[in-house]
């Protein structure tokens, strides 16, 4: 069992956990991701590694709530135990080349861009960041990714904060104004790292993207994770998931993400009416 | 023992094999409980009553534990079921799951003598029945062993790694048995479902394990989470790996990553391990379509294609390239999935599959097949028949394929060698992989086999491991 040791609500729908799992701690990398599984029925959800202390043997992740199993979980709290969290899966983010790099990071995407700022700074690279959210209430870990960035670019899709639109505006200006750049790594949803690729592409600029596709294991096994990059089909889980966007095949990514979309409904409506016994109608998704 | 003891002698009685009593086909192509209901007692002991007892049991030759088929048998025919399960414990740990799942028709029952002329005794039904007895008394009463202070791990809870780790907790050793996934019991468990192997049965086996002292940490990726180097920085004295063979195959045609393609390890996860067919009481959800098309005629998929019909397929079919006679499944998986409606497509092969403009699967291309001259296995090559092609009206398609190793293990492990199938390659029969302290056994060095023979190898290297460390005090 793994505890929580510490939670805070980023935004409403996502949440930061300090996770008690040394053996876990003690390996992770930026890049890398463990999957977890919070109540005896459930589902196991993999999860970017958004930090990690090897001394105090934790883990830092941050959950976007979006189906049942993130709201499950984002509804713990500290002392709660997750029933398992295992990892750290995947290949760690390549932290190669001198900089300087552009990271990029979407909603949830800003907490697993952070471990690699915090890298790339430790061992001296240049390190100009771009968040976004769709308006400023939803921008996450702001003042973390200011400390471990050179430079802190911010979009909100309303406007509320910094510039007036996606990140890709932002990125693109950047690359325009003609600033040095070795390579761009994004994270965020699907739509936006593959907005970012084509943003770049036509500047034959190295970009990295973390790829986010449904899997079981995360250990190789089962193969529902399959994406095919330049040609070839890859697992993400144990291949990834960082790809070069250029060469990951994003509309089928997409299509793939939604194999289970009307189970994922069913399963969410199952819960709410469980939740509030079907009276409630609060709109709260139930629980609080 | 009272092997020794002189019995009057007694005549077999001729009498046809014992059936299996089962679920009726009609009702059970539609559930998830087991198939076969094992035989009642009296059934079981008149079964037993048809062994000549030989002198040279032909039998035990073919079972690779060398389970004393001959003695426990002669014990049910005596009603002594405690005495026929500990001789069947002598030899295999894992009774109630051999008798389940061993191919016997290739393995004891076709040695069997009475075989030559018409049928052999039911061997594995007689096994099963003596084990679930005996589950059906409680548990197992754990042998009192002296600690030796010695500690050994074991990678992977299948077969192989559990039958490793109860020989070594038998002999004192303290042992911690790591698995990558959330619940012990490798195939047993994610793999094989549970209407042929109910998933209580492993989980009494693995109390029975943890009854000896032996510790089960889920959860653990070796090569992720902690690699072999630093389990022997950790302390332990040895290193047992029993990986398994996990790695899906697909057969890289065009269309295999629309939606509604599976390899059969992720279709029989989702559906045992996570318990899809139990969804939404359970969280992980898995689709099938309403034609759903197998490729491949092994256990696998078999167990896939009958998981397909009970999750709720209209029709389920089996797309394979030999003919029937090439089929590597157990015998009886076969008939049982005739009788539960499956439908065979044999002397088939895809060549790709069709898509609907948003990516679902909507038909497969296949080709008919004729069987030439004899390949390096010694089966007939199947040839495609030029111009054959037709299309198969199917929403769902399941990649049985066969299965690799792993690599993460090897690919971590400094001098940890392995062949060009991704085997572990072993130096000795006991399983002493090219690092010291590190043995092997089960699918991770023989490729996809067999629950038995990842217990007969497990087996042989707890003794081998015993042998050294006692060595070296
Ligand atoms: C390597 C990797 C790292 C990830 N890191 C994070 C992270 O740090 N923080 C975070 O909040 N989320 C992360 N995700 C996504 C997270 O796993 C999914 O949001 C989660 O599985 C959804 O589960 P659910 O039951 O709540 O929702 P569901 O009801 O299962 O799904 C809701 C929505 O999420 C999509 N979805 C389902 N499964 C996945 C999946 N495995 N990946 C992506 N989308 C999915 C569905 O298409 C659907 O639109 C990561 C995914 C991967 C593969
Ligand atoms: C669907 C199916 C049906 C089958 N039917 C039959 C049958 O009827 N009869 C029969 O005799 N055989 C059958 N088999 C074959 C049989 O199940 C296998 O030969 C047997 O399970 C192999 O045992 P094993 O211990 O070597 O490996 P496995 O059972 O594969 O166990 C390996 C374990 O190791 C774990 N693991 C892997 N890598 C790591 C790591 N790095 N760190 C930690 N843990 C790890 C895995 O998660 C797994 O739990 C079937 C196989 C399948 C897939
Ligand atoms: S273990 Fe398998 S092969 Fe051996 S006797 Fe039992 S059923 Fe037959
Ligand atoms: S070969 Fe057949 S008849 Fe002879 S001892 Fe074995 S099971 Fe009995
Ligand atoms: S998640 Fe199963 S192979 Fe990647």
């Amino acid at each position: 069992m793994f505890k929580i040791l510490k939670k805070r609500e980023l935004t409403p729908v996502t949440k930061l956990f300090v996770v008690s799992a040394p053996m876990v701690a003690r390996k992770a990398q930026p890049g890398q991701f463990v999957i977890i599984r919070v109540v005896p029925n459930g589902e196991r959800i993999p999860l970017t590694v958004a930090d990690a202390d090897p001394e105090a043997g934790t883990v830092t992740i941050v959950i976007q709530e979006v189906g049942k199993t993130s709201r499950l979980a984002g509804a713990m709290d500290e002392g709660d135990e997750m029933l398992d969290f295992v990892g750290p899966l995947g290949r760690p983010a390549p932290l190669t080349g001198k900089g300087p790099v552009v990271l990029v990071g979407g909603g949830f995407g800003v907490a697993p861009i952070y471990p690699i700022a915090k890298a790339l700074r430790a061992k001296g690279v240049k390190v100009i960041s771009i968040i976004g959210a769709r308006t400023e209430d939803l921008l996450i870990l702001s003042e973390e990714m200011a400390s471990v960035s050179d430079e802190l670019l911010v979009a909100t899709d309303d406007g509320s904060r910094g510039h007036h639109g996606f990140v890709t505006d932002v990125l693109k200006q950047l690359i325009d104004s003609g600033r040095e750049i070795e390579q761009v790594i994004a994270i965020g949803p699907m739509v936006m790292m593959r907005a970012v690729g084509r943003v770049t592409e036509p500047y034959k600029l190295k970009t990295l993207v973390s790829v986010d596709p449904i899997m079981v294991d995360g250990t190789g096994m089962c193969g529902a994770c399959r994406l095919t990059v330049g040609g070839e089909v890859k697992f993400a889980c144990v291949d990834g998931p960082i790809f070069d966007a250029h060469e990951v095949d994003f509309d089928e990514a997409v299509r793939r993400g939604k194999i289970y979309a009307a189970e994922q409904r069913l399963a969410v409506e199952k819960m709410e009416k469980e939740q509030c016994g079907g009276k409630c109608a609060c709109g709260c998704g139930g629980g609080r | 023992m009272a092997e020794n003891e002189t019995k009057p002698p007694r005549k077999p009685v001729k009498r046809p094999r014992a059936g299996m009593p089962s679920q009726d086909a009609a009702a059970r192509r539609r559930n998830f409980n087991e198939v076969a209901l094992g035989y009642p007692e009296d059934v079981a002991v008149a079964e037993a009553e048809r062994c000549l007892a030989c002198k040279n049991a032909a039998c035990r030759e073919g079972c690779p534990v060398e389970v004393k088929i001959p003695e426990f048998v002669a014990k049910v025919r005596e009603r002594d079921f405690r005495a026929a399960y500990d001789l069947l414990k002598d030899t295999n740990s894992l009774p109630a799951i051999c008798g389940r799942v061993c191919p016997q028709e290739t393995q004891c029952e076709e040695k069997c003598l009475l075989g030559k002329k018409g049928e052999p005794v039911a061997i594995g039904r007689l096994e099963r029945f003596v084990a679930d007895w005996a589950m059906a008394q409680g548990k197992d009463e754990p042998p009192k062993v002296q600690p030796n202070g010695k500690k050994v791990a074991v990678v992977g809870s299948g077969p192989a790694g559990l039958t490793c780790a109860g020989d070594l907790a038998k002999k004192g050793y303290k042992v911690t048995v790591f698995e990558a996934l959330h619940a012990p019991g490798g195939v047993l468990v994610y793999g094989i479902p549970e209407f042929r192997l109910p998933k209580r049965i492993v989980a009494q086996e693995i109390q029975n394990l943890e009854q000896l002292g032996v510790e089960v940490v889920c959860d653990v990726v070796v090569g992720r989470t902690i690699t072999v180097d630093e389990l022997f920085e950790e302390g332990y004295d040895a290193v047992f790996l029993g990986t398994g063979a996990g790695l899906p195959t697909f057969m890289n045609i065009p269309g295999e990553t629309l939606n509604g393609v599976y390899s059969a390890n992720e279709f029989l996860t989702r559906t045992n391990l996570m318990k899809a067919y139990l969804f939404p009481e359970w969280d992980t959800p898995t689709k099938v379509g309403k034609r759903v098309a197998v490729i491949g005629a092994g256990n696998v998929a078999m167990d896939s294609v009958r998981c397909a019909l009970r999750l709720g397929a209209e029709e389920a079919m089996i797309v394979y390239r030999r003919s029937e006679a090439e089929m590597p499944a157990r015998h009886e998986e076969v008939e049982h999935a005739k009788e539960e409606g499956v439908i065979f497509h044999t002397l088939t092969a895809p060549v790709r599959i069709l898509g609907d403009d948003e990516g679902w699967v909507k038909g497969m291309e296949c080709i008919r097949m004729e069987l030439g001259e004899p390949d390096a296995s010694g089966r007939r090559r199947p040839v495609p028949v030029k111009g054959s092609e037709f299309i198969l009206d199917v929403d769902t398609v399941v990649m049985a394929l066969g299965t690799t190793p792993n690599p993460l293990v090897s690919q971590t492990t400094p001098g940890l060698d392995v062949d060009k199938h991704g085997c572990l390659v072993v130096r000795d029969e006991n399983g002493l992989t090219t690092r010291e302290l590190v043995w092997a056994a089960g699918d991770a060095v023989t490729g996809a086999a067999t629950v038995i023979l990842a217990m007969g190898g497990g087996k042989k290297a707890a003794a081998a491991i015993d042998e050294v460390l006692r060595g070296k005090e």
